[in-house]
């Protein structure tokens, strides 16, 4: 066993870490179109102090180290670049508190999302999160750290937007709280304290969030979904800035595919409402549908379709099976809603030019303040070629997210560079210094946010 | 075999690991997967397993023995068929199965999987234990051999051998004498099952097994059979048939409801107990049948039938199936299968934890051991509950 081996083996256990051509396979990968890179260890923790100990050993010996969640970026995200220590953080699932009258969560970065709304259900039923749509095993840290959105958008932002505190373990070693739980032992606020979080959407490369704070929001007794449908998607934008303004959806996304064949073209809007009573959603939906774009199905422009009770939460993502190959990457950006026909008209542009079935999905963000726009293009894991279109198709979505002035959401390598072309030279000099500062031999995820 | 070679080949790749499949079905954690809540890399998940298994054939990796212990740490409960939303998802176990098969073709094996077999082929037991053992345990029970009565009752391997699980056959069979059930058993002709010869993919074993075990039976007049172990009573009742052996297959617990229902047996002693069920894999999710075990339980008065929260479709494994209760890849830790579903068991407030499987109730009660339960949860086969419900000694 060598000694890098040997000293992971004492701080975890001999179960808990590996150099064997098995797990260096499985985790050299991203399930998205991303070239695999092996580490040369895998380890999974299960405390805080055992994270302390890895990264001060990375340190010592100046090895790379990418944390990994979930896995589900789909952008490459937790790929090893250089190699190193690859930490698999998911036996850190414990849900610490829950504080029901101050309505917040605080819990270990391994938790998943399908984990904290079982457990809200069971043990805090009037309580909800902002769940992302994602599978069941993304985990909340991995997706507040690429600034997930989720089906509570709407009304709240950007997740990253609902936290409350967060420790970090910093690249040094050091364990640093951000919030009120670095001045006393309650989890309930991040403000008003100087704002030094530097560990959002640095995709680990400032240090590891091992514990969070996240708001969580009242569950109402009834939830579902209704649908409304145009054929027109210049009209979704006045449509989504209509539905906003009611600021009765907790979730409102408009999107559009090419299968099945029968809904090629069409803009789909589903809009999540949620009340307490009977007569509260016969309200709201009076509200939503008849008043608000009632006057779209007048004009012959638009139908609605229903109404669905429930929510499916976590959802069941069937993408991958698209082309009946395991694969699906996607760009994700944040736009201003007003792009969404540009959007829709460049994805199914680009789709087509490599033989994909278009899906676009906009989901809003905030009241109208923005949107997360996203183009899905599916492959077979087992044609290379497939792949390749994939992957060309993506970069291509890229280059067009910044022509349009989007902002490229959780990239890959490929649109990391594109925004650090255009970035600020003053914001790129201050984040170098940050990075300097907090990580002086560059272990942490080399390779993401290279601002060398 | 290459991958153009692998019955699934068009399948394999379509494996997303999206990680459905390390849950049970209200999401309460990632540990519903025997082997990933054991191990917790994603090498030991279900989508682990079927990437490793194509990176292999697609000689992306080398054999070894620990690409072979993470393929056969699989126990074939089916959790991942079940919480798969993806049409291949039935196919899922066929396709670790095939792997081993692979492997076993190509002779290399996990050393402890060899043993399993080469036993197997030459005692007709996983053990190794001589054949001429296999009925020790009917010693002054007067138990019949079967001679054309109207049930087979197949003992199995572990009933036979394992001194716990002796104890709940022979409750069993003093059940049925008590209320007229009429059946034999085969004693030293009873030869292993094969279930678990052919989830640990030596197919060729298998077919041996099954060819005799079919012959034997229809030399004998069988018609009717009643498996003791859930894994016999899979085996004979949804692959024997395609080697001609056309049987009425029960678990015993089928056979004891419908005497509970038509009151030929009534359960009358009060018992003070409050009793969870596990659910065995072979018995649930492999052939749907969950309610029989609960309804004897329910019959027994006094007692309070509470569920773990993880139960039927989602009920977590003991860790024993496919061989593993002897090749025991999955023992060892506080993770292991058996060590969580008792901790489990316990917090359902139950005393009593009723399993339906020989294999279950050995591998639990080594886990209440483990625990350091002793005093505050019992593991008992249902035979044995009614046993006592009925006063018969």
């Amino acid at each position: 066993m060598d000694n890098i081996l040997r000293s992971l083996a004492d701080i975890v256990d001999e179960t808990h870490v590996s150099n064997r051509q098995e797990e260096l396979f499985i985790y050299s990968f991203d399930l998205g179109t991303a070239e695999p890179r092996r580490p040369d260890y895998v380890v999974s923790p299960e405390s805080v102090e055992q994270i302390q100990a890895i990264l001060r050993l990375a340190n010592r010996n100046k090895i790379p180290v990418v944390p990994l969640g979930g896995g589900l970026s789909l952008a490459g995200l937790a790929v090893p670049l250089k190699g190193g220590i690859l930490i698999d953080l998911k036996r850190m699932d414990r849900i610490i508190e829950v504080n029901e009258k101050s309505r917040y969560a605080v819990l270990e970065c391994g938790v998943s999302q399908a984990q904290l709304t079982s457990y809200l259900e069971k043990h805090h039923p009037q309580l909800t999160h902002s769940e992302p749509g994602a599978p069941p095993t993304a985990t909340i840290a991995g997706n507040l750290m690429i600034h997930g959105q989720g089906d509570l958008a709407q009304p709240y932002g950007f997740n990253s937007d609902l936290i409350n505190g967060l420790e970090v373990v910093l690249p040094t070693g050091e364990i640093c709280r951000l919030g009120s739980c670095a001045v006393g032992s309650e989890w309930f606020t991040n403000h008003p304290l100087p704002d030094i979080n530097v560990f959002l959407g640095w995709y680990g490369t400032t240090g590891i969030i091992t514990k969070l704070s996240m708001r969580l929001f009242p569950a109402k007794r009834i939830r579902g979904t209704g649908q409304f449908v145009v054929d027109n998607e210049e009209l979704v934008p006045e449509i989504l800035f209509k539905l906003t303004h009611t600021q009765m959806a907790e979730d409102i996304i408009a999107y559009s595919r090419a299968i099945p064949p029968f809904s090629d073209g069409l803009q789909h809007i589903t809009v999540n409402i949620a009340a307490d009573t009977e007569k509260e959603l016969e309200w709201k939906q009076e509200i939503l549908w008849d008043d608000t774009l009632g006057e779209y199905i007048r004009n012959g422009d638009g139908a609605y379709l229903g109404f669905t009770m429930g929510l499916e939460r976590p959802q069941i993502s069937k993408t991958s099976d698209y082309k009946k190959g395991g694969g699906f990457e996607y760009v994700g950006s944040i736009m201003p809603i007003e792009k969404y026909p540009d959007c829709y008209k460049i994805g199914r542009k680009i789709s087509e030019k490599h033989n994909i079935p278009y899906t676009v999905t906009g989901r809003c963000v905030g009241v109208g303040h923005s949107m997360m726009f996203a183009w899905t293009y599916a492959f077979n894991r087992a044609e290379p070629d497939t792949i390749r279109h994939a992957k060309e198709a993506l970069h291509e979505t890229d280059d067009i997210v910044v022509e349009l002035g989007g902002v490229i959401w959780k990239p890959g390598i490929y649109g990391q560079k594109l925004i650090m072309e255009r970035l600020d030279p003053a914001t790129r000099e201050l984040m170098k210094k940050i990075k300097k500062l907090l990580d002086p031999n560059g272990i942490m995820n080399p390779g993401n946010w290279d601002v060398k | 075999m290459t991958m153009a070679e692998f019955p699934y080949k068009d399948l394999i790749h379509r494996c997303f690991r999206c990680g459905y499949c390390k849950f049970p079905a209200n999401w309460m954690d990632v540990n519903n997967c025997p082997p990933y809540a054991r191990f917790r890399m994603e090498t030991f998940s279900c989508g682990g397993r079927l990437w490793l298994t194509r990176a292999w054939l697609n000689t992306q990796i080398e054999w070894s023995e620990h690409l072979a212990e993470i393929l056969y740490s699989c126990t074939t409960c089916r959790n991942c068929e079940i919480k798969c939303p993806l049409r291949f998802n039935v196919d899922i176990v066929n396709m670790v199965v095939a792997a081993r098969s692979e492997m076993v073709e190509s002779g290399r094996l996990p050393s402890a999987v060899k043993l399993f077999l080469e036993n197997v082929e030459l005692q007709g037991n996983p053990y190794g234990s001589s054949r001429t053992k296999r009925d020790a345990w009917v010693k002054g029970c007067e138990v019949d051999y079967f001679k054309g009565q109207e049930y087979l009752l197949y003992v199995g391997c572990t009933a036979s051998y394992d001194t716990r699980a002796q104890k709940s056959i022979i409750a069993l069979t003093k059940l049925f004498q008590k209320f007229g059930i009429s059946f034999g058993i085969l004693g030293v002709q009873e030869n292993c099952d094969g279930n678990e010869v052919h989830k640990l993919g030596e197919e060729g074993l298998f077919e041996t097994l099954a060819e005799k075990n079919i012959a034997l039976f229809k030399k004998l007049g069988v018609s009717k059979i009643i498996t003791f172990s859930p894994h016999a009573f899979n085996i004979f009742k949804n692959h024997y048939p395609q080697y001609g052996g056309n049987f009425n297959v029960f678990h015993y617990t089928q056979i004891l409801v419908d005497l509970i229902k038509n009151k030929n047996i009534i359960p009358d002693s009060r018992l003070q107990a409050k009793i969870c069920f596990h659910d065995p894999c072979y018995l649930g999710r492999w052939n749907n049948e969950y309610e029989a075990p609960r309804e004897i339980i329910k019959n027994i008065p006094g007692v309070e039938l509470v569920e773990m929260e993880k139960n039927r479709e989602s009920a977590l494994c003991c860790g024993g199936g496919a061989g593993n209760f002897q090749i025991d890849l999955l023992g060892g830790s506080k993770d292991s299968p058996s060590r969580r579903r008792v901790r489990e068991a316990k917090a359902s407030g139950a005393n009593v934890l009723a399993v339906a499987c020989p294999k279950c109730l050995v591998m639990l009660e080594d886990a209440i051991k483990s625990e350091e339960l002793e005093h505050t949860l019992e593991v008992k086969d249902i035979s044995e509950i009614l046993a006592e419900s009925c006063n018969v000694d």
